[in-house]
């Protein structure tokens, strides 16, 4: 029999630092820590150095002064006596004005695109790629001069419409499109307008109901109620009822050409169109790669297996098809929303008046502030990425496969 | 059974029938076309409105590139030989060629030597890109650089002479201390490299400069499409090393270096190009000690390559996460260290896995090489709308040159993709 003793406790020698895996990564942790602190110190002593020999320092102060620049496209209350914070909300709105709407036509384009690329019709097929190849391949910078030259060098000037027989004219006597802009019509509120709006939200909610509770009364009862129609109907004739009984309260009031340029209507300038549309197809021959990947990568035999059931083929892609390619095509596309986020400050090269182009361009210039812009440049461009990167962490947790 | 036959059958062929024709809807360019183009009426209709789009995009547009112009020497010039007809002024694109392609600035008695420096860049890239070519040409590769950079920049010949001895005296401690300890001969190798640099700095001076064989070109002087060529290959092969380095900092098990690494990617993809741009053009300056004078060109050399670090990272994090475990542990059994496991078990496999997403990555920053415009240097898109738009011999020459700068990215890219695939297809060793 022997008797175990206990290993001789070990001393603490500075070798171990190095070669004892215990210590060795806090050693570089340390080291690494030093590191960073050391070139963060250098970085921000040269800052305050070269900032203390050029006579200036950090202040948000000029935020408070008063912009002196005219902003054309805004969304709320600004003329150049506002302050430069005013211009950088005015500047927030439009690119969040910008990449809503270029969001929404992306996705439709990518989309239909994405589809029709996977079309048994070989000359739609090729057409599509062959979008899809050009577009993706050129810089989107190159794509929205190309836009921007086509709103203002091509478009006719607004005088161009004028006289008995003009050399251009509205289209539905509604839309004119002009070297300018394009000018649409503008809804009039009148009064008991908000009845009908809130009709039609209403509505909206009673579709959402029925369809759940048709859902749900399939699945409890096996009785199957008709979805399409009593959809339409939920959705459209409330309202039209409710627009007629309020005596049509809200009326279009039609852009007409008064003196050099057109007037009423809502005018909507070259840039703005020129970075919607070309943030659009641009981004929309990406999506469309994720659409057809999506479609792709749901294997053949789960469509052969859900017809083997007797499903229609609508139902298929409905019920089979579709949920589990969006599992796929999500996630990509909403870094691509995030995208056409960040892309969407190009609008500087147009001049459409993003926070770019106010905060970062005018206010810039203007103040010589740089550093102070620049950082809240970034800071906003950073809280709108985070916020969606979390939102589509939760949904890949949602619809993540559930595995054991 | 065969005497039966024999009385029962008065006749029996003993050889084949020739074969016939299908029906003529059954084959040839008509079956193709049922079953491809006219396969449902619904199909159909697409056919047709297929079609009808192809010919209205040739129609505007073929007449006006067949009837182009290509030598005259401003736009009224042009407009006059085309009398009203339609027709492109191409001859914008030849009178002003070299501003195209090389900036306003650059001299023009100098201009062979960038367009060397981008012939020698295939012979460089070649060895990389194709691995049946003999190993030796790498070599050269290693080289291109200082030659490249000698080439376009100028100047005295010491230093490039100096930085290469600095790298190959970083190599030899490398190599003499690796087998003791990796962070030996890795940090070991940047303190011999960065000595050698230093010392031999003091070698270079303004006179050398001044008095070299090869007149000395001021970054300010490039611009065109060299300027984005130059920003795309930089920019994208200083990233990936970068890249690489970030993402396995941030899988590290230290959380400090996790989190340094996950803050600075998370930060740089967060922001778009054009902010870090403006940092390059007016912030980055007041970052760096009073004396020195970091020519723009280089401030955002260092801009672009962290951004697109950033995204190669996130690329590679995605290949080693899909790498099984497996792996990881036969590493660890064979008793490799962290650096051995990395270099020879871990990455390879990696890097593998993320070739198409670190083109992607490479195709897309080399696209945004044109954002530089913005902050007013004169690359293609630049010098288009700067100083060639803006002259007044070629105001109002749109097409042309949009279509040309449009062409040419085109034409980088797509080849930069197609090779992409070739390259999947070539490293795919499973069986499928």
């Amino acid at each position: 029999m022997t008797t175990l003793t206990d290993p001789p406790q070990q001393t603490f020698r500075l070798s171990m630092l190095i070669n004892d895996t215990r210590y060795r990564s806090m050693t570089f942790q340390a080291i690494a820590l030093l590191a960073l602190i050391v070139s963060f110190a250098y970085l921000l002593n040269n800052l305050f150095t070269n900032l203390a020999a050029a006579g200036l320092n950090i202040s948000y102060d000029f935020l408070g002064d008063p912009a002196g620049y005219d902003i054309n496209q805004t969304l709320v209350e600004y003329d150049s006596q506002s302050p430069h914070s005013q211009a950088a909300i005015v500047g927030i709105l439009n690119t969040l004005l910008v990449a809503f709407l270029a969001c929404v036509t992306a996705t439709v384009f990518g989309v239909i695109a994405g589809v029709l690329r996977l079309s048994n019709n070989w000359l739609v097929s090729k057409l599509m790629s062959f979008y899809v190849e050009i577009f993706r391949n050129i810089p989107v910078l190159i794509w929205i001069i190309i836009i921007f030259t086509i709103m203002t060098a091509v478009m006719p000037a607004p005088r161009a419409f004028r006289g008995d027989e003009p050399e251009a004219t509205m289209l539905l006597g509604a839309f004119a499109f002009t070297n300018r802009g394009v000018y649409i019509p503008a809804p009039i509120w009148g009064g008991g307008s908000m009845v009908v709006v809130l009709t039609f939200l209403a509505s909206v909610v009673g579709v959402l109901a029925y369809r759940r509770y048709a859902t749900n009364l399939l699945y409890a009862t096996g009785k199957l109620l008709p979805m399409g129609w009593p959809s339409l109907a939920i959705f459209f004739v409330p309202t039209i009822l409710m627009y007629f009984i309020m005596g049509r309260p809200i009326t279009l009031e039609y852009p007409e050409l008064g003196g050099f340029n057109f007037r009423g209507g809502i005018q909507i300038g070259a840039p703005l169109i020129a970075l919607w549309f070309a943030l659009s197809i641009y981004t929309g021959a990406f999506i469309a790669e994720n659409v057809r990947a999506g479609i792709q990568a749901v294997s053949k035999g789960q469509t052969e297996a859900a017809s083997a059931l007797g499903l229609r083929p609508n139902r298929v892609m409905n019920l089979v098809v579709l949920p589990q390619a969006l599992r796929v095509i999500i996630p990509p596309l909403i870094s691509q929303y995030l995208n056409i986020t960040k892309n969407s400050s190009l609008a500087i090269a147009v001049g459409y008046a993003d926070i770019t182009a106010t905060l970062g361009g005018i206010t810039l210039n203007q103040t010589g502030r740089a550093i102070e812009c620049v950082l809240l440049l970034m800071l906003f461009y950073l809280t709108i990425s985070l916020s969606i990167s979390t939102v589509m962490n939760f949904y890949n947790k949602s619809v993540a496969l559930k595995e054991r | 059974m065969s005497d039966t036959n024999q009385h029962s059958a008065s006749f029996v062929r003993t050889e084949s029938i020739p074969e016939r024709e299908p029906p003529y809807a059954a084959s040839g360019p008509v079956k193709w076309a049922r079953d491809n183009l006219f396969a449902t009426p619904a199909n159909g209709v697409l056919t047709i409105v297929a079609a009808y789009v192809i010919y209205l995009i040739l129609a505007a547009t073929l007449p006006w590139i067949l009837n182009g112009i290509w030598s005259t020497s401003s736009l009224a010039e042009c407009r006059e030989i085309l009398d009203g007809t339609t027709g492109a002024c191409f001859s914008v694109l030849s009178e002003r060629w070299n501003q195209l392609l090389f900036g306003f600035q650059y001299p023009e008695e100098l201009y062979w030597r960038p367009s060397l420096a981008f012939l020698l860049l295939f012979v460089a890239a070649a060895p990389v890109l194709f691995f049946d070519l003999p190993r030796k040409l790498l070599i050269f590769t290693a080289l291109y650089p200082f030659i490249a950079y000698y080439l376009i920049w100028g100047g005295t010949i010491l230093t490039p002479i100096v930085a290469i001895l600095g790298c190959v005296a970083g190599g030899y401690v490398y190599q003499r201390f690796v087998a003791g300890s990796f962070a030996a001969g890795f940090f070991g190798g940047i303190v011999a490299a960065l000595v050698v640099w230093n010392l031999g700095g003091l070698l270079i001076t303004e006179e050398a400069n001044e008095a070299a064989v090869m007149t000395a070109v001021p970054s300010r002087d490039l611009g065109g499409f060299m300027l984005n060529m130059m920003l795309g290959v930089t920019c994208v092969s200083l990233s990936i090393p970068l890249g690489i380095a970030l993402a396995l900092g941030r899988q590290s098990s230290m959380p400090l270096i996790k989190w340094i690494c996950v803050v600075f990617i998370e930060f740089i993809r967060g922001v778009p190009l054009i902010t870090l741009l403006f940092v390059a053009s007016v912030m980055l300056a007041y970052f760096f000690p009073p004396e020195s004078s970091v020519d723009l060109f280089l401030r955002v050399v260092i801009m672009i390559t962290m951004f697109s670090a950033a995204y190669i990272a996130e690329v590679i994090r995605g290949g080693l996460a899909a790498l099984p475990k497996g792996q990881y542990e036969a590493a660890d059994s064979l008793g490799l260290d962290y650096a051995q496991a990395m270099r020879l078990i871990i990455l390879p496999q990696a890097l593998k896995i993320s070739i198409p997403g670190i083109v992607n990555v490479a195709v897309g920053l080399f696209k945004d090489t044109t954002l530089v415009s913005v902050i007013s240097m004169f690359d293609l898109v630049g010098m288009i709308r700067g100083p060639i738009l803006a002259s007044t011999e070629w105001n109002g020459v749109y097409w042309e040159l949009l279509g040309f700068a449009a062409l040419l990215f085109f034409v980088v890219c797509y080849g930069i993709s197609q090779y992409s695939q070739w390259l999947e297809r070539r490293l795919a060793t499973d069986h499928r």
